[in-house]
Parts: structure tokens; C-alpha cells; sequence
């Protein structure tokens, strides 16, 4: 994932370009959107993409929360949400999120038609998407940037994600299911897969084969941040239940509700529905 | 005098009718919308949308997004899963439910009141009550097919079948037609010494047309435009209905032409159904809804 | 009409027994299951065997608490008040969080206080969201079984005039019944967008720019009348179709008596019209009031219950639990909790409507 801009927006509202090494912290980012709102160039700057409700918004919202120094979870132990969610950098987080929406930078609604098509007609400055968009935009303007996540204090922080395959404990041929995976995971097919739909391919060596993600390519950005930034979403079979309590704190806190209360009852759901199964297994 | 009278007349006509209009543009435009937009490329689709364009045919028309449509999934096969599955449901839910109504209507036997009374009992429920249990139950379901004996009925044609062939709206509209039948009729065959199957095959279900359409549209429009269901249930595409196939259009790289078109095609057969049969449609649901 | 020849046990269970049993299996049995599992904490994959727990789902989702607050006060013994005069309070979180004097408390929220003189009475609950779920499933039945009915029965009445093209009228107000909920939600989703909807647009021309652009599924107070609004739309002709039926059953000699004695349109209706209509009206208040408590899809595919929870409903509720977070036993409890409500209702109903002899 990245914010998706153009070199045209950065020259014209005067914004150094953030580098990897180098991204923005939270108030040059928060000093770009205000800038691109003063402009009137735009109907809104920021584009996180709130109509994608579902696995959207702890994919690619939670990150900004860890960039704060808090999480959905504490991964430490995986039992329990407190602190990590509702302290003070949760807190933190749900205010700057509460503060986009309610200063106008954002839309809290948001019609999924101008989520699909509203950077690439040139509704919003900078947009938060994934690589998979990212074909329709450089096909949109020629002059598009990638730029990593801005670092709200803990780091820059980008979600991650994958494809696996698997053989089932009770497949009938497990022999035959590994040869064909080791044979389906060659640099060649995986390159053919990227090419094919856009996502990152997995291995260095499948991603010198590829059009977009070979050294130089149009999306090879996307490789490297992938490598430095992103982190893996929580790793317990809880997070079914706390990727909908997220969403849901997310979207009413963008609503206006407050913010402590909003994460308390977030946090609370989600400790009551891990002890219920108890503690899943940890 | 006569000719204000008339004039009056033509006058209160024609406000009669304007009224009649503006309340039909308010039912139909959406559909209008629907359609229009599906002929239209993406961007000029959702352009449109903020201003009368949104319900004409212009610009840049042309039936690309429903060949898209096509490409992006198997849009033949979802409207032969739903027709397979409606129609099949909906064959087996008007005799077995008729059956029973006439066993409840005509037929003295023990248990009668109690069983009747049981499945009325169930209008109550709605079918969200039960539809996780219901999951539940199906995943664990034997079933004797090609294959032999398996469990599990999930990812199937019965699971979208069977659950829904009796239910108690329709043993209900076929009771009352049933009770508003002379029963003299079915005494005086029974004294000639008919058979039970005779008097229902012969007697009973000539007479049974009005109810039968209505019991059949009402199934019909429930099962094809059954959604929250086959979402649990079935997840291969191959069993998928027209509603579960809408997914597929909502994915990455959505694009609302092909959405549109999509909408159109899964609509249009009802629609052309119902416009060419509305007469016989409306006046059955009317005939058998009201006698309380 | 018991006689030699109209019984028959065999016949009867033969003809009626596929529908019992097909019943039986897959509602009967299926209810009866939803209710068990209400009672324990079955999810819907887990390794974790099942274990019975009583009423807990149940005090979960209803347990509410009631908390009055004298406000605080400085050393002199005087009222602290902000600077519109309102008098302050303790933080409720201390109450409600670890707080080892009020444990019945613990984990609750606020659901909704007022004002007694200087005290506050906060009323808590357990899981707000459910009960804002139960309200807005409240009003969507109050409001929609009054106004589609209404609705209904005046556009009968308007079709049932004998002008030319009338059917064309009535076959159009039926279509949208035709229609799946679920492409009627996408469609209305275009209408009723907040910068480019067509009703947004509509508004504005008619009223030459004066009237503002309102977001209406994104603002917590339009956001349930939106939807109010689209399913009597989808579902009113279908119930005009009924009432039809039910004016079409009046015998015309009565219509004949009152033109004869010179009676107005009003008295026509209300003394003709009217009491011949009454058991299609109750029909049609019960069917109403029973599908409007099943209130799911359009929620599902416009709003997700928001936004700030305006749009939850019960069976909204239920399914995100059961399905959605995989609590499967929260979800029947939930699905319990809607019968006995419906069941409640539909009860009073018929004691209401009974004929009264």
C-alpha cells in the first residue's frame, strides 16, 4: 500500500517528496492535506477509502494505529486488547482519525463509485490504496508517485498480506499436492501471476521476471515498502471477531463518537470474546 | 352548458392522468436508471448521475459492458442455477403443499388440528431465525446421490432445494382456497365410491388454478431473489444463484457498467415474466389474499 | 363433515406427511436448535467443545442497569457547574470499569440519560448496539406498517377507477415488488448519494439550488428514513394489489344505495368503503408488521448498521453475530429474542383486531 499522489500536486502546493528513508512525519503530512484543502483544486485531499467496508479498514487503517505506537491487539500475549487499543497512543490515533473527517479532509461516507474512479478523475490529492489499483492509475496520469506511509511517531507502517497454498491433513494425496505446489511456485508462474493481476510476486527472483516489479519497473516501489514497512495484520483466531470490531470502532469514531468511550467498547468486546473461547488456544 | 361541463371534464381527465404519471415515474425510474446506465461506459455512467443524462440513452451506447459482464463471470450459468433451482422448488412446493392442504381440508384423520395448527404456528418465524441453525443442520446432512452416500449438503442444488419446498404461507393459501370449495363436490364423489387421489387429481386441482398461480409467483419471486441463503451455503461457483454471483462484481477493479449490466440481465426475465403474465399474476394474488 | 367416507388416517398422513416432515426438519427442528444453542457458548468452527452457559448470552445482549449521579460539588458544598450552567459529573467509566463497588455494572455503557433537578439518571447497558438494534427495528415497523398500508391503500383507490390504460398504471406500481431487495438497495445507493445522487440533484432543481445537499445514508438522522423511504417503495404495490382485491369484493349495490341517498366521497368511504375493507386490513397490518421485523438486506448492502448505529436492526444483529463474528450462540440468541417479540406482537395484534361480536 501506499499514499498515491502526482508530482504536479507536490510541486504545486509547494511539498518536499518523502522518501523511503525519509517519509513524512505526521505534521508535514497533516500540513500537506491542509495545504491541498486550501488550494480548492480539490473536493476532498484525502482519500483513505472509507466506502471499502469489510477487511479494508483494519488492513489498511491499523497500520496508521501501529505507526502511532498502539495495535488492535497486544501480540505480546494475544489475550487482551487493553492499553494497545484504548491508551494513550490508541487515543491518540482515534483523535487524528476523528480530526480528518471532522476538520474536512475526508469523507466519512463515501460512494464506492468515487472510491473506484474519484483520484483518477481528480476529485482528492492523495489517496490511500494498494498496488492492485495501481495499473488504473498510472494508466490515468503520467505522472504518479508511490510515497510510503507517512511515520506518526512509531514508524511508517503498511499492512501486508498474502496468498498461501495448503494441502489438507486429509487429502487423499498429499504426495502428488506438494509436487504440484512446488511445481505451481516456480519464479515463472509466479511472474505470469503478477503479470497477470498486478499483485506483488514472492519471491526476488519471480519479480526480476515481471514487467512491473522488475528493478526499474513501474511498481517496484511497491516491493521495497512492502519489505520495510508493512506488518502483518495479528495472528490469532480472534481476529475474526476483532477485525469487526475495528471496523466498527473506525467508522463510528470517523461518525463523530467519542473517542475514548468508542475504543473502551471496542476493547471490551474484544477481551469478552476471547476469554469466551477461552483465550483461543494461548 | 354542456360543452363546460365537458370542457370541465376533459380537464379533471387530464389531471387524473397527471397524477397517475408522476406517481409511475416515481416506481419506475430507478429501473430506468438501471438500464440506461448499463449501456453507458463507466465514466460517463457515473457523470450522468447528476443530471437528467442519468435516465436517457446518450453518449457513448453500446452493449460492451454486457459483454464484459460475460467475461468477468459465468453469467449463463447463475441464471441456469436459479431457474433450475426456482423452478424445481417451486413444482414440488405446489404439489406437496397441495397435497397436504387437501389432506387438511378434506380428509378426517387423527392429529389433523394439531399438525394444521403446528405449521401455522411457523408463519411466525422468520426465515433469519433459523437460517444459522439451518447452516448448521445442512453441513451435516446425508444425501444418496451419483456419488453414493455423502454428508454434508452444502455447495449443492438440495441445499437450496429442499429447505424451502414446504413452507407455511403456501399450505396456508391452498387451505383457504380449499375451504371455499363446495365441499358437496367431494362428498358426492367419495359416496360414488372416487378414490382420494381421483377426487384431489380429478375433482379438486381443476378447480385449484387461481390458488396455483399465486402459491407458484409468490415461491417464484422468493427463491430467485433469495439472497442472504445461498450466500451462506454455496460457495462454488458452479452451484452459485444469479444473487450470490453479484460478488463477483464487487471485487477488486469494480466497475459499475458491467455492474449495471448485470443487474439488468439477472432482472430482465423476471421482469418480462411478470409483464407478460401481470394480468394473470396480479388478479390471483388478489383472489386469494383477502379472505381473512 | 366427519362421515365413513371423509376418514381416513392413512390418506391423511400420506398426503400431508412430506409437508410435516419437510417442516418439521428444516424449520421446527432448526428453531428448536436455535433455542438450545442460545443456552451455549457454540461457535461456528472451534476446536473447543461446546459447553452449556445458561442465561449469559441472554444477560449479554438485554442486561441493562440503572445509575443515578448526584453531581459534584466544591467544598462548600455548592453545585460545580461548566459554563452553560450544567452541573458536572463523575466520570461514568469509574463505575463502570473495575470498580469493585458496582460489579453489576462492570462493562456496561451508556445507552441514554436525563435530567432530575440536579441529578442524572444514566441508564446503562450491556451491549448497546443490540438495544439501539431493537429501537430502530421498533420504529421501522412503527412507521412503515401505518404508511405502506396507507400508502396502499390510496394508490388502490386510485387504480381502481375505470380510466383507459388503468392496468398499465397497476402493472407499473406492482414492478418494483418483482424486484430483488438487493438490486433495488444498489440502485437507491446511486440515488441517494451524498454529492452526485440523483435525489440530491432532484432537489436542487426543484428548488433552484435553496435546498443543501444532504447526505442521506451517511447522516446518522436521515440514514433510517432513507431506508424507510426505499422499502415502502419496493413493497407497496404489493399490498396495493391486496387491497384492490378486497375494494373489488364490495358489492357495487352498496356504492348504488349511497349515490342514491346522495352521500359525499367521504361518506362513501367511510361507511361503504371502509368496513368492507376491514379484514383485508387486518391482513395487511399483520403481514406488514411481520416482514418490517425482518428487516436485513437493505442494511446489509447500504449502510452496515450505521452510520453511529441508526441503521442496526435485529436481524442485522443476529446475523453479524452468528455469521459475521461466528458466535453462532449469540446469534440464536438473538434469533430467540426476535421470536418472542414477534410472537408478542402478532398476538396483540390479533387480540385487537378480534371480531368484536
Amino acid at each position: 500500500m501506499s499514499l498515491v499522489t502526482r508530482q504536479s500536486t507536490l510541486d504545486a502546493l509547494g511539498l518536499r517528496t518523502p522518501t523511503l528513508e525519509q517519509p513524512w512525519t505526521k505534521d508535514e503530512f497533516m500540513d500537506a492535506l491542509a495545504k491541498a484543502k486550501a488550494s480548492g483544486k480539490y473536493e476532498f485531499a484525502f482519500d483513505p477509502g472509507t466506502a471499502w467496508t469489510g477487511e479494508w479498514y483494519p488492513y489498511a487503517f491499523s497500520p496508521f494505529l501501529q505507526s502511532f505506537g498502539g495495535d488492535i491487539i497486544d501480540r505480546t500475549t494475544y489475550k487482551s486488547a487493553e492499553g494497545k487499543l484504548n491508551g494513550d497512543a490508541g487515543v491518540a490515533f482515534g483523535e487524528w482519525w476523528q480530526g480528518l473527517f471532522k476538520d474536512g479532509y475526508a469523507q466519512a461516507t463515501q460512494d464506492p463509485a468515487d472510491r473506484d474512479a474519484g483520484f483518477n478523475s481528480g476529485k482528492y490529492a492523495f489517496s490511500w490504496n494498494g498496488n492492485w489499483a495501481a495499473i488504473g492509475t498510472l494508466a490515468a496520469y503520467d505522472d504518479v508517485l508511490f510515497l510510503p506511509a507517512p511515520d506518526f511517531g512509531a514508524g511508517p507502517k503498511i499492512g501486508a498480506a498474502s496468498w498461501q497454498f495448503g494441502v489438507s491433513a486429509k487429502s487423499a494425496h498429499p504426495d502428488g499436492a506438494a509436487k504440484f505446489i512446488e511445481f505451481a511456485l516456480q519464479d515463472k508462474y509466479l511472474a505470469a501471476f503478477s503479470d497477470g493481476i498486478g499483485l506483488i510476486p514472492a519471491t526476488a527472483s519471480a519479480a526480476a521476471l515481471t514487467e512491473n516489479y522488475k528493478p526499474g519497473g513501474k511498481l517496484a516501489v511497491f516491493f521495497d515498502l512492502s519489505a520495510k514497512q508493512a506488518l502483518v495484520r495479528p495472528v490469532t483466531p480472534g481476529y475474526v471477531v476483532e477485525a469487526k470490531v475495528f471496523e466498527k470502532a473506525l467508522a463510528d469514531i470517523a461518525n463523530g463518537a467519542s473517542v475514548a468511550d468508542t475504543l473502551d467498547a471496542a476493547v471490551d468486546e474484544i477481551d469478552a470474546d476471547i476469554e469466551k473461547n477461552g483465550n483461543y488456544g494461548f | 352548458m354542456a360543452t363546460i361541463a365537458s370542457d370541465n371534464r376533459g380537464l379533471r381527465l387530464a389531471v387524473r392522468y397527471a397524477v397517475l404519471i408522476l406517481i409511475a415515474v416515481i416506481f419506475i425510474f430507478p429501473l430506468v436508471f438501471m438500464l440506461m446506465s448499463s449501456l453507458k461506459p463507466d465514466q460517463q455512467l457515473l457523470n450522468d448521475t447528476g443530471s437528467l443524462a442519468a435516465f436517457l440513452p446518450v453518449g457513448d451506447i453500446s452493449l460492451d459492458n454486457y459483454s464484459d459482464a460475460f467475461k468477468r463471470a459465468p453469467v449463463g450459468l447463475f441464471i441456469f442455477n436459479s431457474v433450475l433451482v426456482t423452478g424445481v422448488t417451486v413444482l414440488l412446493s405446489l404439489l406437496i403443499c397441495s397435497a397436504a392442504a387437501f389432506a387438511f381440508v378434506f380428509v378426517d384423520w387423527r392429529g389433523r388440528e394439531l399438525v394444521l395448527t403446528a405449521i401455522l404456528a411457523t408463519l411466525i418465524v422468520p426465515f433469519e431465525t433459523i437460517a444459522i441453525p439451518l447452516l448448521l443442520i445442512a453441513s451435516k446432512l446425508p444425501w444418496l446421490g451419483l456419488d453414493g452416500l455423502t454428508f454434508g449438503w452444502l455447495n449443492s442444488y438440495q441445499v437450496q432445494i429442499v429447505p424451502f419446498i414446504a413452507d407455511g404461507l403456501t399450505i396456508f393459501l391452498f387451505v383457504q382456497y380449499f375451504k371455499d370449495l363446495p365441499g358437496e363436490l367431494i362428498e358426492a364423489a367419495r359416496v360414488e365410491g372416487a378414490s382420494w387421489g381421483q377426487v384431489y387429481r380429478r375433482i379438486v386441482m381443476p378447480l385449484a388454478g387461481p390458488v396455483l398461480a399465486t402459491a407458484a409467483i409468490l415461491k417464484f419471486l422468493v427463491m430467485y431473489n433469495q439472497y442472504l441463503w445461498p450466500l451462506m451455503v454455496v460457495q462454488e461457483e458452479g452451484y452459485r444463484p444469479v444473487m450470490v454471483g453479484l460478488q463477483y462484481f464487487f471485487q477488486l477493479n469494480r466497475a459499475w457498467g458491467e455492474i449495471m449490466a448485470y443487474l439488468s440481465m439477472i432482472t430482465l426475465p423476471v421482469l418480462a415474466f411478470y409483464l407478460f403474465l401481470q394480468r394473470a399474476f396480479i388478479a390471483s394474488i388478489a383472489s386469494t389474499g383477502v379472505k381473512g | 363433515m366427519a362421515s365413513k367416507f371423509t376418514r381416513s388416517n392413512r390418506v391423511g398422513w400420506l398426503m400431508a406427511g412430506p409437508a410435516a416432515f419437510l417442516i418439521a426438519a428444516f424449520v421446527v427442528l432448526p428453531f428448536i436448535f436455535a433455542i438450545i444453542l442460545s443456552f451455549t457458548n457454540q461457535r461456528l468452527i472451534s476446536p473447543n467443545p461446546t459447553e452449556f452457559i445458561g442465561l449469559s448470552n441472554y444477560e449479554q445482549l438485554l442486561g441493562v442497569g440503572v445509575l443515578s449521579l448526584e453531581p459534584e460539588r466544591d467544598a462548600a458544598g455548592a453545585v460545580l457547574r461548566d459554563a452553560e450552567g450544567v452541573p458536572s459529573y463523575k466520570a461514568l467509566r469509574s463505575y463502570t470499569r473495575n470498580n469493585p463497588e458496582y460489579p453489576q455494572f462492570d462493562g456496561m455503557r451508556e445507552w441514554f440519560s436525563f435530567q432530575q433537578g440536579d441529578n442524572r439518571t444514566y441508564v446503562l447497558a450491556r451491549d448497546v448496539v443490540f438495544m439501539k438494534a431493537i429501537v430502530n427495528t421498533f420504529i421501522f415497523v412503527i412507521v412503515v406498517a401505518p404508511v405502506q398500508a396507507g400508502l396502499a391503500l390510496v394508490l388502490a383507490l386510485l387504480i381502481n377507477q375505470r380510466l383507459k390504460g388503468i392496468n398499465l398504471f397497476r402493472a407499473i406500481y406492482f414492478m418494483p415488488v418483482v424486484v430483488s431487495i438487493v438490486v433495488v438497495s444498489l440502485l437507491w445507493r446511486f440515488i441517494y448519494d451524498g454529492s452526485s445522487g440523483l435525489l440530491n440533484n432532484l432537489l436542487g432543481a426543484l428548488s433552484f439550488g435553496a435546498i443543501p445537499k444532504v447526505d442521506w445514508l451517511g447522516n446518522p438522522s436521515t440514514a433510517l428514513g432513507a431506508i424507510i423511504a426505499m422499502s415502502i417503495w419496493q413493497a407497496v404495490g404489493f399490498h396495493m394489489v391486496i387491497w384492490l382485491s378486497g375494494l373489488q369484493t364490495i358489492s357495487p349495490s352498496l356504492y348504488e344505495a349511497a349515490a342514491i341517498e346522495g352521500s359525499s366521497k367521504w361518506q362513501v368511504f367511510r361507511y361503504v368503503t371502509w368496513p368492507g375493507l376491514r379484514n383485508t386490513a387486518v391482513l395487511i397490518l399483520i403481514v406488514i408488521t411481520m416482514q418490517a421485523f425482518s428487516l436485513f438486506s437493505q442494511i446489509d448492502v447500504m449502510t452496515g448498521g450505521g452510520p453511529l448505529d441508526s441503521t442496526q436492526t435485529i436481524v442485522f444483529q443476529a446475523v453479524e453475530r452468528g455469521y459475521g463474528k461466528q458466535d453462532i450462540s449469540g446469534g440464536s440468541t438473538i434469533s430467540v429474542i426476535l421470536f418472542v417479540i414477534v410472537l408478542s406482537i402478532s398476538l396483540l395484534q390479533r387480540w385487537l383486531t378480534r371480531e368484536k361480536n
